[in-house]
């Protein structure tokens, strides 16, 4: 199992389009990705429901995990998306 | 036959005139999961079912946004992704689980999302309204049923629905909706408005239509609230000979609305936004007699800056340029509450704090609005005209008169709405400049009849003598005072009511844009002293069908090819 933690860089958190262009990097991994805040339950990463019900926000910590062939990679991927200020670009 | 002969022809409620033919599209109702839906034993089975469907439901938004215009194509792309969402999908299983039934427990998991959606405000809130729209398309097809909503109009087509709300007919064209026909609603209500606005024929109150097999030409005049089923050559040739006389008593009248012996009767457009306004300018209008302001302050966590209000107030006043803008401060209330000037729930919304009763409790959200209004005024030396909307008392109009004065704007006015206002216009008007009678409350709240409620359409006909009764106590007034007083309400677009109105002594007529060629038209076929006697003749009268047939009597014959 690959985790990694990120902190969110949009400035409205995993909202709105931030929330939609994550949820679509992570199915496009292929992989069964989960995201969940420090200390709470995970959630499927590719559910735009179950993201944006997560309710992180610009600043907080999130905790990515996937299995399977290329989760390094995939998780790698995705947390750079979550870097940068999605909403502003 | 005889069975089929009766449902021939059929009247409902004309609230746009022009003529249509065409197949006829019905919008289903969102149906709702069976009361006596059996309980699921197969959760396995039932959950593939289930996710069959939402993948047809899927597809089906993607192919509508592959064909549909950039505004509307990221809305139907987000409700395919909810309906692949594997987390509504995860949602669903566990209400199957439970044993719920298979409909039931897609309302279920849809309606726990959006409890938690709703909480959460903002943007997640607006997206409630998507995730339901995809669950009244699953619980559809799963019943076997079409899908709700307006379809795809792949040819033009007249419309028909038990009633259609503001975000079904946000879409509608008049390239591919020829007519709408609704069996609820009323005149005022927002299909009307908007029917009127894109110069779409409509009807309500067309008790019957959705017994009408889809696919099936009809015939409606939205002039005469009648509709033919399956119209015979002939009928239609009669239909296409009323759109050319229509056409022709309508065509070359471009200038100054006013009776054939001259008595001016400035002709007004109705507008809510700074789109609007663009579009209103390029007619030939003699001003905005009611500039709706709320839409800067709908959906909106903070009030509008002054600097935002300003620069659209600059917009909407430059589009007119020296022709006049009558703007109506913030008509607001427990019905259209406000995040950032909520004062709560009300048991009677209508009759609470709305209007200028909350710019007199908010007088922060009332004093930036004015504030903004004196600054594009000064910026662009307009033709501006402010007045309250909901104003009951002398005392009301008097604090209005002295707040919008003291920023140095040059006209006030007030909305006479409320009969106590109408009745006692004389003291209304003692300390401002004009006002506007708002028909469409005014009627309301002379029949004590709620205007959203399409089963009270027959207390709500504007041709009520009752309405006129008071319409002409106000008119009395501002004739004492000499101050002119206009009409913003819906029974200004109606030309033979609009005769009615000229003959109480109206000085303006204000309506939806599309509207204004015909109530031109008809104002030129009469005399002043004509105008006075149908007035006479409509008060004169028991009810309001017997108000508009002796109006319509009097009237040159040329009338009738306008409504």
């Amino acid at each position: 199992m690959a985790t990694r933690q990120v902190q969110i860089a949009s400035s409205v958190g995993l909202h709105a389009r931030p929330a939609s262009l994550f949820v679509q990097a992570a199915t496009a991994t292929g992989l069964p990705v989960t995201v969940a805040k420090e200390g709470g339950n995970p959630v499927d990463a590719r559910s735009i429901l179950m993201v944006m019900a997560l309710g992180a926000k610009h600043g907080e910590t999130v905790v990515l995990s996937a299995e399977g062939e290329g989760a390094d990679a995939a998780l790698d991927s995705l947390v750079e998306l979550l870097s940068r200020d999605l909403d502003a670009e | 036959m005889s069975g089929e002969a009766s449902l021939r022809t059929f009247h409902g409620i004309g609230v746009s005139a022009g003529t249509a033919v065409g197949p006829l599209v019905v919008v289903t109702p969102a149906p709702k999961p069976p009361a006596d839906e059996p309980a699921t034993t197969d959760a396995a089975a039932a959950s593939a079912t289930v996710h069959a469907v939402l993948e047809q439901v899927a597809s089906g938004l993607e192919a509508r946004a592959a064909a549909a215009s950039d505004h509307a194509r990221p809305i139907l792309e987000a409700g395919a992704m909810m309906a692949r969402d594997p987390g509504l999908a995860m949602g669903i299983d566990t209400q199957l689980g439970k044993g719920l039934g298979i409909t039931t427990a897609v309302t279920a998991a849809v309606e726990e999302y959006c409890a938690m959606f709703e909480s959460l405000g903002g943007y997640m809130a607006e997206r409630v309204t998507d995730l339901r729209d995809v669950r009244d398309r699953a619980v559809a097809r799963l019943l076997g049923q079409p899908e709700p909503g307006v379809p795809t109009l792949s040819v033009p087509s007249v419309l028909a629905a038990h009633d259609l709300a503001p975000a079904e007919t946000a879409t509608l064209t008049a390239e591919t909706c020829l007519g709408i026909v609704t069996e609820a609603g009323g005149p005022t209500s927002h299909t009307a408005i908007l029917a009127a606005q894109l110069g779409i024929p409509a009807i309500v109150q067309a008790v019957g239509i959705l017994e009408v097999a889809a696919g099936t030409v009809v015939a409606i005049d939205g002039g005469v609230g009648e509709i033919t089923v399956d119209p015979s050559d002939e009928e239609i040739e009669l239909l296409a000979e009323r759109k050319r006389r229509r056409a022709a008593a309508l065509a070359g009248g471009t200038g100054k609305g006013s009776t054939k012996d001259g008595y001016p009767v400035a002709l007004l457009a109705n507008i809510g936004t700074a789109d609007d306004a663009r579009k209103a300018a390029a007619q030939p209008v003699e001003g905005v007699g009611l500039f709706r302001t709320e839409f800067l302050f709908l959906d909106r966590d903070t009030m509008p800056t002054v600097e935002e209000q300003t620069a659209t107030y600059t917009e909407v006043f430059t589009a007119f340029g020296d022709r006049r803008v009558v703007v109506r401060t913030l008509d607001a209330g427990a019905d259209k509450p406000l995040k950032f000037a909520d004062l709560g729930p009300e048991e009677n919304p209508a009759l609470g704090r709305r209007g200028l009763r909350l710019g007199m409790i908010r007088t922060d959200v009332m004093d930036t609005q004015l504030q903004a209004l004196a600054n594009a005024y000064q910026a662009t030396g307009a033709d501006v005209r402010v007045m309250a909307p909901m104003v009951a008392t002398q005392a009301e109009a008097t604090w209005f008169a002295e707040r919008v004065r003291a920023l140095g704007l040059p006209k006030v006015g007030v909305m006479i709405e409320v009969p106590a206002a109408a009745i006692r216009s004389r003291g209304i008007l003692y300390h401002v400049d004009f006002a506007s009678l708002g028909t469409n409350d005014l009627q309301q709240y002379t029949m004590a009849a709620d205007r959203m409620q399409g089963e009270l359409a027959a207390l709500l006909n504007p041709w009520e003598p009752a309405l006129l009764d008071v319409v002409a106590l106000a008119c009395d007034g501002g004739q004492a005072m000499g101050k002119p007083i206009g009409v913003c309400g819906e029974a200004g677009g109606d030309p033979a009511l609009a005769l009615v109105l000229a003959g109480l002594g109206v000085s303006s007529l204000s309506m939806a844009p599309g509207k204004v060629p015909a109530v031109r038209t008809s104002l030129s076929l009469h005399t002043r002293e004509q105008c006075q006697q149908m007035a006479a003749a409509a008060r004169a009268a028991v009810d309001a069908a017997g108000a508009r047939a002796a109006v319509l009597a009097m009237a040159d014959p040329v009338l009738l090819d306008l409504i």
